[in-house]
């Protein structure tokens, strides 16, 4: 019996096919895959996280002041300067003072004074972000940077 | 040459004729076989069967309810797209292309009125729908899986409405959005919980991907306008095409078995529909209408037949006419909702989605994982697998499988209305874990809350009918009836008895003004 003649295991025509759908297989898989890369952005297109808030003389002891347009509260006491985002930590909506701390407007997340939850079904207490002096005397707030709560800020 | 202008004059006299030829080719009369070509030669029409059961125009065998939500989403493309000519998807310019529209495009506030009731009645009768079928027992037998069709119908049908609650850019849609996507967002819950998120984030993940920023500023403006305007519409035409197309392959609409015997047994002849003669030519549709059921509609009897044309259309036309009029009375009379503009720094209060999302928002006001993600879909998942965990075959077709099954509706509609009533009362009234345990651990709470216990309950219940009665059957009717029951209480109490700060108020006279 000639060699051609000799069944194969695996015919070539089999063969070849198989390949043909697996690589075609690979190669769409692949290309819905990085075509997926795109939706998620690399960096995230957001207004600068830090920003100013004035001079320390600006926030005499025993004052807080929410900084306009920014969902920040600025807290100044003995022991210096803190910054408390409104941020509810629930589903983000923006808290406001009330009698003993913030309240939510959304769920029902109440607050006490320090950001700790008190009430309602947001997971943490509110976040308090980073105070530090710029060279040029100004006190700015760093938004993507949490402190431990209890932070402040020793002017 | 004088033949040629004969010809052509001939021609010419009988273009009305061959133009309306060469386009339908049937004959005019209304003998059966032009029936049949009426449908199987058109390429849309032939989505229905060319005959179909003539219990399948009944009022109750449907209540019509597919074909609303159809209707409704047929409305919505066309209103839609009429919008879209005024309509500028950028934070600076919707709000006010939304006030042009309402204000100054003629017609434009009519438009835009019965678009979004339209959106009202889809949901609504989607919802119906589902629950129509589920009774009917007519998920069974080759239609399982239109059912999971269905279910992902009714999940696009929710994303439509969510993205479409955006555009607008008023503090409604903002914070609505704004809340969902923090819902996404929502496993850090459990991955802060556990200390985490720092290098396994999903929730971080998920709302990124969404909104394309981590707050809902331009970059969700034009993520949720692609979705709203192409993504999801074109995702539903597809699956609506799989949906139909299943109907008429599944065999036509479940009808129980003793009407499907030979010769109309059991099928009182209410109606006054001309059936085909009993000597019809069996053959000539006969092939038109192989199907995958245990039993072909080969095998009927064409006594028990109608043609589609123009019968099933006739109807279908019907519906459509009621539906189209209902939004087009209701925007007569009510005007779509058009906040301020969307504002980052003061929430809308009480910051309400969507009716049919406030059951959710009610859950959520627990934990925003159980109640917004992990509740859902268990859900969904139960729903899409009641079909292949209740395989019982011998009801299908009949509501409530019959009198034991409405007795058990009836119970579980009972207990399901006890438990949603409590899980609203007893938080309201005494309050929750925390109030009684300010420092207890997170995790207790995602764990261990108002909506995670009455999904258990609703389950658990469940499950004791089904064992107690020996059917899958009956307790896949206890299931789905809690489900119905659960979600239309909750729904209730997010949309009329919460006020400001989420708090509980008998009536919006009572809430405080500010
Ligand atoms: C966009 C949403 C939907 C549309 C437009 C739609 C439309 C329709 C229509 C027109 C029918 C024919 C009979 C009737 O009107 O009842 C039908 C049948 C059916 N639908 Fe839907 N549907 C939708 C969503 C759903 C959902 C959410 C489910 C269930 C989870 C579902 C499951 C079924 C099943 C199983 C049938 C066959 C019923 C039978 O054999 O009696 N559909 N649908
Ligand atoms: S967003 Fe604050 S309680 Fe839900």
């Amino acid at each position: 019996m000639s060699d051609r003649l000799k069944p194969e295991p695996v015919s070539r025509r089999d063969f070849l096919g198989t390949a043909g759908l697996l690589a075609s297989g690979v190669a769409l898989l692949g290309s819905a895959v990085a075509a997926m890369r795109l939706p998620r952005p690399r960096a995230l297109p957001e207004q600068g996280r830090a920003f100013r808030i004035g001079r320390p003389e600006e926030f005499p002891s025993g004052t807080s002041e929410i900084v306009p347009g920014r969902n920040v509260l600025v807290l100044s006491g003995p022991k210096g300067i803190a910054a408390i985002s409104l941020v509810c930590t629930h589903l983000g909506c923006i808290v406001s003072p009330a009698s003993g701390g913030f309240s939510c407007p959304c769920h029902g997340s109440r607050f006490d004074q320090l950001g700790g939850v008190t009430q309602g079904p947001a997971p943490r207490a509110l976040p308090w972000l980073a105070v530090r002096k710029a060279p040029n005397g100004m006190l700015v707030v760093d938004g993507s940077q949490e402190v431990p709560p209890g932070t402040f800020h020793v002017a | 040459m004088k033949r040629g202008l004969a010809a052509f004059a001939a021609n010419l006299r009988n273009l009305p004729a061959t133009v309306r030829q060469s386009v339908i080719r049937r004959g005019s009369s209304g003998s059966a076989r032009n029936s049949s070509l009426a449908v199987f030669g058109n390429v849309f029409l032939h989505l229905h069967a060319t005959r179909i059961h003539r219990r399948t125009l009944r009022f109750t065998a449907t209540m019509g309810l597919g074909m609303i939500a159809a209707s409704a989403f047929g409305i919505l493309c066309v209103t839609g797209l009429l919008l879209m000519v005024y309509y500028k998807p950028s934070t600076d310019l919707a709000y006010d292309s939304i006030k042009d529209i309402v204000t100054v495009v003629p017609s434009g506030r009519f438009v835009r009125n019965i678009h979004r009731f339209a959106a009202h009645i889809m949901v609504a009768a989607v919802l119906l729908h589902m629950a129509r079928v589920f009774f009917a027992g007519a998920y069974k037998r080759g239609r399982e899986f239109n059912w999971v069709v269905g279910i992902v119908l009714l999940i696009l049908t929710l994303g439509l409405s969510f993205t479409g609650y955006l555009l607008p850019w008023d503090q409604l849609g903002y914070w609505a959005i704004t809340v969902g996507s923090n819902i996404a967002a929502s496993p850090r819950e459990l991955t802060d919980a556990l200390g985490i998120t720092g290098w396994f984030d999903p929730g971080g993940f998920q709302k990124e991907l969404l909104l394309g920023a981590s707050e809902v500023g331009q970059e969700a403006l034009t993520r949720f306008y692609l979705l709203h305007v192409v993504v999801l519409p074109v995702a539903m035409v597809a699956l609506l095409a799989v949906h139909f197309w299943r109907v008429r392959k599944d065999g036509g609409l479940a009808r129980p078995d003793e009407i499907r015997t030979r010769s109309g047994e059991g099928a009182p002849a209410t109606d006054s529909l001309p059936t085909a003669p009993a000597e019809a030519p069996h053959k000539t549709y006969g092939l038109m209408c192989v199907v995958a059921d245990r039993r072909p509609a080969t095998d009927l009897d064409p006594v028990d037949t109608v043609p589609s044309w123009p019968f099933l259309l006739r109807a279908e036309l019907l519906v459509f006419m009621v539906t189209f009029f209902a939004c087009v009375a209701l925007s007569l009379f009510w005007d779509a909702p058009l906040k301020t503009l969307a504002n980052a720094a003061i929430p809308e209060n009480p910051a309400k989605a969507p009716w049919y999302f406030l059951g959710l928002q009610e859950l959520v006001s627990y934990s925003a994982l159980m109640g917004g993600l992990v509740v859902p879909a268990l859900s969904m998942l139960g729903l899409g697998l009641i079909p292949y965990l209740d395989r019982e075959t011998a009801d299908a077709g009949h509501y409530f499988a019959g009198r034991p099954g409405r007795r058990i509706a009836w119970l579980s509609a009972l207990f399901a209305a006890l438990f949603a009533v409590l899980a609203v009362a007893v938080p309201v009234n005494f309050g929750w874990l925390r109030n009684w345990f300010p420092d207890i651990d997170q995790l207790v709470i995602i764990l261990v809350n108002p909506g995670t216990l009455l999904t258990f309950f609703y389950a658990a219940w469940s499950l004791i009918v089904l064992w107690r009665s020996g059917s899958t059957r009956l307790g896949a009717i206890a299931l789905f009836t809690c489900f119905l029951v659960g979600f239309v209480i909750l729904t209730y109490v997010g949309t009329s008895l919460r006020g400001p700060n989420w708090d509980f108020y008998w009536s919006q006279a009572d809430w405080p003004v500010h």
